[in-house]
């Protein structure tokens, strides 16, 4: 589905990617680990274009996704959904609104782009709050209705880019419920995230990254059962409290 | 409480403060204009655009609101007198309006930008990711959180322009200060109207401001 290859990224002095060669499978949910500053983040934005990286390519279910050919390029990227750390859900609309804005710029008439958003958002159990404004909501209301916001855009692939780590402690888990329910109806995922149990329950892959490259690269349980590198040995370590 | 104050001289003043406020609202609209279509070359990624809002932006911010005045009401007839040869008889108010408005569009470029700038990067990457548009996007998301952020710094540079028409005087168009001026020369009594042509500025003033609250507190409903 989503194959990164030789991907390189610089910010001025550091090196955030070096060489990422990465393959997502069709239905396949791959979170993305490792210590801040790995990298992990810019390669999730870089697969959407939200970065522009120096070297390497994206290719999306066989075609390369390639910035210079405009049109294209945009109906590749609106094949796949972004959630943010931050949510980014658009301050000045409704709940309603917010999943309606994409759906009736490309064209959906409204009444059709209504019923789909309230399908979503009802999935996400906040089809009552159609009418807020997303400053009354919860950091963890406010997320699932970001995550309905992107998949009211039907996308065949969603990037999360630590979408629980602006949540207080209590919330983090209707989010990841959710998340987690996107991926059992099928959903290709690409998950950023410092939650473990997530990771190792609901992920097929786990990616480790530090110092932007991929250290080591496995199935959930046996990353999380017997890493291979010293590494991540020493990552999980510290991260997993037991 | 001296003579002065006849009902055709307060009559009088009044009608200069109504010139004072005609001149802001001139300017804040005009200079409104020049500022929407600036703010807009100096974030568009033309080079020459970019160029041309920065060194009007700098030609008006750096140089003081009298000499551009006085540069447009004595200068700029030289001017056209020596590259066409025919007088040119400038209107003090109409001159003295596209000053005003030339100056202010100078600051609102820069308050325009700002306020488009100002809006949180997260709202332009939502719309990327989403496939949003440039105009919808601009439209629907970017302009209306920008104009809640402009709104209060607009309040207050029509409140400048309010008081710097005052400069108009200079070029002998009648507002609320002349008028002042011309009571003060006729009595020889230069406070009684110095103080009422006060009273009245604070008047136009703190009504825009509360007028200003108003409608930030109507704006603020999504907050």
């Amino acid at each position: 589905m989503i194959e990164v290859k030789h991907l390189s990224k610089r910010f001025s002095e550091l090196q955030a990617l070096d060489d990422i060669n990465l393959t997502v499978h069709d239905q396949e949910i791959v979170c993305l680990i490792g210590p801040s500053g790995s990298g992990k983040s810019t390669l999730c934005r870089c697969i959407h274009g939200l970065e522009t990286p120096e070297k390497g390519e994206i290719w999306l279910d066989g075609e390369q996704m390639n910035p210079a050919d405009k049109v294209r390029y945009a109906a590749q990227r609106r094949r796949i959904g972004f959630v943010f750390q931050h949510f980014n859900l658009f301050h000045n609309k409704t709940v309603l609104q917010n999943c309606m804005l994409a759906q009736t710029a490309a064209g959906t008439a409204s009444s059709k782009a209504e019923q789909i958003s309230m399908e979503y958002l009802t999935r996400v159990g906040l089809a009552e709050k159609r009418d807020e404004y997303p400053s009354k909501l919860s950091g963890g209301q406010q997320q699932r209705v970001a995550i309905a916001r992107a998949l009211c855009m039907s996308p065949e692939v969603m990037l999360f880019d630590e979408p629980t780590s602006a949540l207080d402690p209590e919330m983090i888990k209707e989010v990841l419920d959710v998340m987690k329910d996107v991926g059992r109806q099928g959903m290709t995922m690409v998950v950023v995230t410092h939650e473990m149990g997530f990771a190792c329950k609901v992920a097929n892959r786990i990616v480790f990254l530090d110092g932007g490259k991929i250290v080591e690269e496995s199935a959930s349980e046996e990353f999380f059962e017997h890493p291979k590198t010293d590494r991540a040995r020493d990552f999980l370590s510290k991260v997993l409290y037991d | 409480m001296s003579e002065i104050f006849t009902t055709a001289n307060i009559l009088f003043m009044i009608r200069g403060a109504g010139y004072s406020l005609l001149l802001a609202l001139c300017a804040i609209l005009l200079g409104g204009i020049l500022g929407v279509a600036c703010s807009a070359a100096k974030l568009s990624h033309s080079r020459i655009l970019n160029a041309i809002a920065t060194i009007y932006v700098e030609l008006f911010r750096g140089t003081p609101m009298l000499l551009q005045i006085l540069f447009f009401f004595l200068g700029i007839p030289v001017l056209y007198q020596r590259l066409t040869g025919t007088r040119m008889n400038a209107d003090p108010y109409i001159v003295g309006a596209l000053a005003l408005s030339f100056n202010s569009g100078a600051y609102q470029t820069e308050l325009i930008r700002a306020g488009i700038q100002g809006v949180d990067r997260g709202q332009w990457e939502a719309c990327e990711t989403l496939g949003i548009g440039y105009g919808t996007m601009m439209k629907e998301v970017i302009l209306p959180q920008a104009f809640k952020r402009i709104v209060p710094p607009l309040v207050s540079e029509f409140i400048t322009l309010i008081k710097d028409s005052s400069l108009i005087s200079n070029i002998g168009a009648l507002e609320l200060l002349y008028a002042a001026q011309v009571l003060g020369k006729k009595y020889y009594d230069y406070l009684d109207p110095l103080i009422l042509a006060g009273i009245m500025y604070l008047f136009m003033t703190v009504i825009t401001s509360w007028l200003s609250r108003k409608v930030e507190r109507r704006l603020s409903a999504s907050d």
